[in-house]
């Protein structure tokens, strides 16, 4: 059982029988008021999504979810392929269930495949992942400091945007829950 | 695991902006014969309100706001007065909120709520021009424009413009907050800032109520392109009404499960020699986010407690 104050981006909770996960987060209170918590939910079987704002009084059911870890082998078709390393058990998900985590995904990286009654539905990654620079503009020398930033491509064709310092073929860790650059890597 | 250099090299320009706001303000107070003045943020009994959480500090707390601290010296005989502090509210964190924020406090003896609101709008307009923004500022895309005099509008008529139910229905079905969040705050300041004013009675916990309609409170809030700014009122000073407004409350946060406070006996005391006066509360951090083009409070403020 959850209360309006466990609320946050990523949390996954029963409504009417059917999982769904805080897209959108935010905490809102009139200075004298009451807190209020507006959330964006989505549907983790269909994808629908709707607005919503709790008070602190709500409570929830939590999500009848069982995460299972997997290997990633290959893309067919649309099709996302895993495999269980110790019964060999593959499963499949498409590029709807995948989300952001298709940006992150490399050959043979480990996730947590998430089952909702014994059905894959979904996918998170770990919270880090490093990634090579494939395509980067030239670093304009001794801009350390200011802040600046520049897009650049990733090897899984992803675009983000990275401190003007880095270079392509660099190794940087990317937050994949926030899908932002955290630090360069070396070696 | 965050690269904190670069993460802090961002925030230069509003640090920068941040540290300017402050100076000018801090000198339209001295230059209109404010008294500076520090009170503790440990404090043993913080006002009983119904939806502000204290966090503990020992066997005491640490201050909401310095509210009460600073009405026993309006009491003692210092007529103009005014304080930028930290104040701490457990469990508030969003894009607007952070659980240690920065508060400007002032209040001025002989004031009533409408006269403080003109003193809000030229000291914002004083430190706009200050940092060099003449008359308007953009926000997340909005222009809005400072030029004096800015909108007035009562609580009643924001709910009359802007909201599904009437006032009495939301104050009924305990909806107020919700319809003011979700209908009524994306309206105000747009244009120009704005001050909705006369509050619901019960929700003016430390005003005193209107002359001519004791059914509100002479309490008000400035909004700045839909962000909630400031916080002000005219004094109750009638000690009785105020222990009676504090009982209730804290039956109210007894009922709720909530942690309760202790009476603050010294402020009631106190509160028999305070002078009619106004006091206003200005949330300097969101301040800052107006002038900076900041869409969080995260943006202005060095460290966050997950920075932590």
């Amino acid at each position: 059982m959850y209360t309006a104050s466990d609320l946050k981006k990523g949390l996954r909770i029963k409504i009417d029988n059917d999982p769904y996960i805080v897209t959108e987060f935010n905490f809102v209170k009139p200075g004298k008021g009451q807190a209020l918590y507006r959330c964006k939910l989505k549907n983790m079987l269909n994808g629908n999504q709707f607005e919503r704002t709790f008070r602190s009084v709500d409570n929830f059911e939590s999500a009848d979810l069982r995460e299972k870890k997997m290997q990633y082998l290959y893309k067919e078709e649309g099709k996302y392929c895993f495999m269980d390393n110790e019964t060999y058990e593959q499963i499949y998900l498409v590029e709807d269930q995948m989300d952001d985590a298709k940006n992150f995904l490399i050959d043979n990286i480990e996730a947590e495949i998430l089952l909702f009654e014994d059905r894959a539905i979904g996918i998170s990654l770990p919270n880090f992942v490093d990634l090579i620079v494939t395509d980067a503009e030239p670093w304009a020398k001794g801009d350390t400091v200011s802040g600046a930033t520049k897009p650049v491509k990733l090897q899984t064709g992803y675009t983000i945007q990275v401190p003007t310092f880095v270079n392509e073929g660099e190794k940087i860790r990317v937050d994949t829950r926030t899908g932002e650059y955290m630090t360069r890597v070396k070696g | 695991m965050r690269d904190d250099g670069f993460q802090l090299a961002r925030k230069r320009d509003a640090l920068q902006l941040r540290a300017r706001l402050i100076q000018s303000i801090r000198l339209y107070f001295i230059n209109h014969d404010f008294l500076e003045i520090e009170t503790p943020l440990r404090i043993p009994a913080p006002a009983p309100e119904e939806h502000i959480e204290a966090l503990p500090s020992g066997n005491w707390f640490l201050q909401t706001s310095p509210e009460l601290c600073m009405k026993r010296l309006l009491a003692a005989g210092y007529p103009k007065i005014f304080q930028i502090c930290k104040c701490f509210r457990a469990s508030e964190r969003g894009n607007l909120h952070l659980p240690e924020f920065t508060m400007l406090e002032w209040y001025v003896a002989g004031f009533d709520y409408q006269q403080l609101m003109d003193q809000c709008e030229e000291m914002i307009v004083d430190a706009a021009g200050d940092l060099g923004f003449g008359d308007a500022i953009n926000w997340q895309n909005r222009k809005i424009n400072l030029t004096p005099p800015w909108e007035r509008i009562s609580v009643q008529e924001t709910f009359q413009k802007f909201a599904p139910i009437t006032l009495t229905e939301a104050l009924s079905k305990d909806r107020f907050d919700e319809i003011l969040v979700e209908y009524i705050e994306p309206h105000l300041g747009i244009a120009k800032p704005t001050f909705i004013y006369d509050y619901p009675a019960k929700l003016g916990a430390l005003a005193r109520l209107k002359e001519s309609d004791q059914s509100v409170a002479e309490r008000f809030e400035l909004y700045i392109a839909g962000l909630e700014l400031s916080n002000g009122f005219s004094e109750l000073t009638n000690a009785q009404e105020q222990r009676q407004r504090f009982n209730e409350a804290l039956k109210l946060r007894t009922q709720k499960n909530y942690a309760t406070y202790q009476m603050p006996e010294k402020f009631l005391d106190s509160l028999e020699n305070m002078p009619a006066s106004a006091g206003i509360a200005l949330g300097i951090d969101r301040l800052v986010m107006l002038f900076a083009d900041a869409a969080s409070i995260d943006e202005v403020t060095t460290f966050t407690p997950e920075d932590l």
